[in-house]
């Protein structure tokens, strides 16, 4: 089996790649410190596993598991055996190990992994109905000042845990607030929440490849399940 | 007496592989100091949220290191952490120490 492996931790990864090493039957093609580089190499090469951590900063492995469109066999890794459930709600993922990975149930994976057949279908969900908002003007309050944004030159918003970020074509700002928040906030005809973390201004798209956007010079993963409502948008020819 | 680190984690793992022993210690000794002074670094600021992050981050070397009841500190703290609670940070600091102090040994 081909495989991959996902950790920002490079001792984790270290490990992983080692107990491949002493089973023959698996091939490890690449190792990423972050999501987001898999998701581009994933976009251009095929792999039957993934070898992936939850707890990454700003992209976990369940954002990863939403963003990619039709996912191969995965067996999570993770220190927290918290997420045991959660994980099984992904037809993907074969096996949960839980850190520091002992070479015994290691294997067990694998067994269980070569005994599932490859890919699991992609479903694409229906779209959901367009909201309807108004206004050109946003106000942001930072430090006590109430900030006038031109909404149209607002290209992204990125959640930041408890914060937002907002980049416009001249200045970038982070402020306390939700992505629900600023979804209602924002006129429905221009922008477009395409992933659970980002929200797009659909008139600044330079291009779409796969399920990553191009705004700017910012790449931006599509999740699945937001993938239908942006294919909606667009003027294809 | 303080829990003291072992290599009997990455013995079991390494299969008798001396050579993958010594990369992963390598690895070890310049990614632990960076996860410590990232902690020490959220806590100072009462950054609870990331400081738990980075203790959960941390948990992961205490294992390898064979450190089973330093886990369990470390368990704790972490969930201390993300209610906000500073509870646990000395005996974990000087779980930290400690790592420090047997990593300056190879």
């Amino acid at each position: 089996m081909n495989c991959i492996i996902i950790d920002d931790e490079a001792t984790a990864r270290a490990i992983i790649s080692q107990l491949c090493t002493n089973e023959s039957s698996l091939n490890v093609l690449e190792e990423f410190p972050n999501a987001i580089q898999a998701i581009k190499y994933l976009n251009q090469h095929e792999v039957d596993l993934i070898f992936l951590d939850i707890h990454m900063p700003d992209f976990t492995g369940f954002d990863f598991i939403e963003t990619i469109k039709n996912p191969p066999k995965i067996i999570l890794t993770t220190s927290d055996p918290n997420f045991a459930i959660q994980a099984f709600e992904y037809d993907c993922i074969v096996d949960y190990l839980v850190k520091p990975i002992i070479p015994e149930r290691f294997l067990k994976a694998i067994i269980k992994a070569q005994a599932i057949p490859n890919k699991v279908k992609d479903d694409i969900g229906a779209s959901d109905e367009v909201e309807t908002s108004s206004g050109n003007d946003l106000y942001i309050n930072i430090d006590r000042r109430l900030i006038k944004i031109d909404i149209p030159t607002i290209y992204l918003i990125e959640a930041k845990g408890d914060y937002i970020q907002i980049k416009t074509e001249t200045k970038n700002y982070t402020v306390h607030s939700t992505m629900k928040k600023i979804e209602d906030k924002l006129p429905d005809s221009i922008f477009l929440k395409i992933h659970r973390s980002y929200i797009i201004n659909v008139e600044k798209i330079i291009d779409i490849e796969d399920n990553s956007v191009l705004i700017k010079k910012d790449v931006i993963p599509v999740s699945r399940s937001n993938r239908p409502k942006l294919m909606k948008r667009l003027n294809l020819l | 007496m303080r829990e003291q680190p072992n290599l009997s984690y990455i013995n079991q793992m390494s299969g008798g592989d001396k050579d993958f022993e010594e990369k992963l210690m390598g690895i070890i000794k310049i990614e632990y100091p960076k996860e410590k002074q990232t902690y020490l670094h959220n806590i100072e600021a009462k950054k609870y949220k990331d400081s738990a992050d980075n203790v959960h981050k941390l948990k992961h070397k205490i294992s390898i290191l064979g450190l089973e009841k330093s886990y369990g500190i470390a368990v704790t703290y972490e969930e201390n952490l993300l209610n906000g609670k500073e509870d646990g940070r000395k005996d974990f600091e000087a779980i930290l120490d400690t790592i420090t102090d047997y990593l300056e040994t190879f």
